[in-house]
């Protein structure tokens, strides 16, 4: 009894050092990601309304080439995000994944705890199967989960992914409920007003994106 | 010189906004929106209360609608803009380089969305008011100065990307 005990606690223990060490190395920056392969697979977290639009208006900068085969996550009850996307990438090859969202406009702080676990037991075999190596993600309805996820994945070494957090252009004081959450664990995240810095513990600042 | 405003485009978005589509309607805000040299209003009105229809009235030629596939059309033509304070709306018009007058719904006052529009009111990118003050201010501020809105550049965030994330080089 005595031998399984100590066993589990030390299971616990090496897996906060872990966590611990992940944390460490995202505040401090080591957020770099050298790949094996030509490409990296990424995830895009695609949240709702101008959100949706502001990451799209992100994506149609950056070098897609570099990011396949690329995955598009959208909140299950999202009608027009699959329009943008696809309208977005045009001929492009690209996969699109519905999950539950984890938090609806307006719903309660604690019973979106539920929906959020539901989301993350949908998220889970999606993230196992697909294993990304970046995630990019801008906010609500479904970046918590999937970061969630990803995070966890990496601290028992079955995933190797960075994260990229883009706060809303529409956040100037304040940070977003995600933005609150991910900052923690998001390898990179990015403001886009400096007036934000006051408001997080880190961040980086290029400029407006969109 | 008076600058004239000819046509006035109004949005709200997905939102619903009765108050600013009541306001709109009344003659007070008609004349003052008349003074400004408005004789054509395009009114985006989303998911309000009030029923989509054109007419005339107080000499302003007016044409409600819901929605739109695309409101860059509108947007491009219109001489002034009025809209909600969604981001969206608001970086869209400032975008066009269009003078912008932003209504705030008071009914949503949690909205964060609040925080932008604020920002951009000091910044000189536009006004902001609510649908009380709406027909002072159209009295009032002169769009002459606002300044133009910085373009967005997302260049050194994509050079930062590029930086960090290594992919194996094309042999």
């Amino acid at each position: 009894m005595g031998i399984i005990i100590s066993t589990i606690t030390l299971i616990i223990l090496l897996f906060m050092v872990r966590v611990f060490y992940l944390m460490f190395n995202v505040f401090t920056g080591k957020c770099g990601i050298s790949s094996k392969n030509r490409t990296l697979k990424t995830i895009f977290c695609i949240g709702s309304g101008g959100h949706t639009s502001e990451m799209i208006r992100i994506i149609s900068h950056i070098n897609l080439k570099k990011y396949e085969p690329r995955l598009y996550i959208l909140a299950d009850n999202d009608s027009s995000s699959e329009y943008k996307v696809k309208e977005a990438e045009k001929e492009n090859v690209f996969m699109i994944h519905r999950i539950p969202r984890s938090r609806n406009v307006k719903q309660s702080y604690v019973s979106s705890i539920f929906t959020t676990i539901n989301a993350t037991l949908h998220t889970l075999p999606l993230i196992c199967h697909f294993k990304p190596e970046v995630i990019f993600c801008n906010g609500p309805g479904t970046c918590i989960p999937v970061c969630l996820v990803a995070f966890l994945l990496r601290c028992l070494f079955i995933l190797d992914c960075r994260i990229v957090f883009i706060e809303s252009v529409c956040r100037v004081r304040t940070l977003s409920l995600s933005g609150k959450i991910l900052q923690f664990f998001a390898d990179v995240f990015v403001i886009q007003w400096p007036e934000l810095r006051h408001a997080c513990i880190r961040a980086k600042y290029f400029g407006r994106l969109t | 010189m008076q600058r004239v405003y000819k046509k006035c485009f109004i949005t709200v978005g997905t939102t619903q906004f009765n108050l600013l589509c009541e306001y709109i309607q009344t003659p007070p805000i008609l004349k003052a929106l008349k003074k400004l040299g408005c004789t054509e209003i395009t009114f985006q009105i989303g998911n309000s209360n009030c029923e989509p229809k054109v007419y005339e009235k107080e000499g302003i030629k007016l044409d409600l609608y819901r929605f739109k596939d695309s409101l860059d059309e509108d947007i491009k033509n219109a001489d002034l803009i009025i809209s909600h304070a969604g981001a969206g709306s608001c970086l869209e018009a400032l975008n066009a380089n269009k003078p912008l007058l932003v209504v705030v719904n008071e009914d949503l006052m949690d909205n964060h969305q609040m925080e932008l529009a604020e920002q951009l009111q000091v910044d000189g990118h536009l006004y902001y008011c609510t649908c009380d003050t709406l027909e002072s201010t159209l009295e009032t501020v002169d769009f002459n100065w606002l300044s133009p809105f910085p373009k967005p550049n997302p260049s050194a965030f994509i050079s930062y990307l590029d930086d960090i994330f290594k992919v194996a080089v094309n042999t």
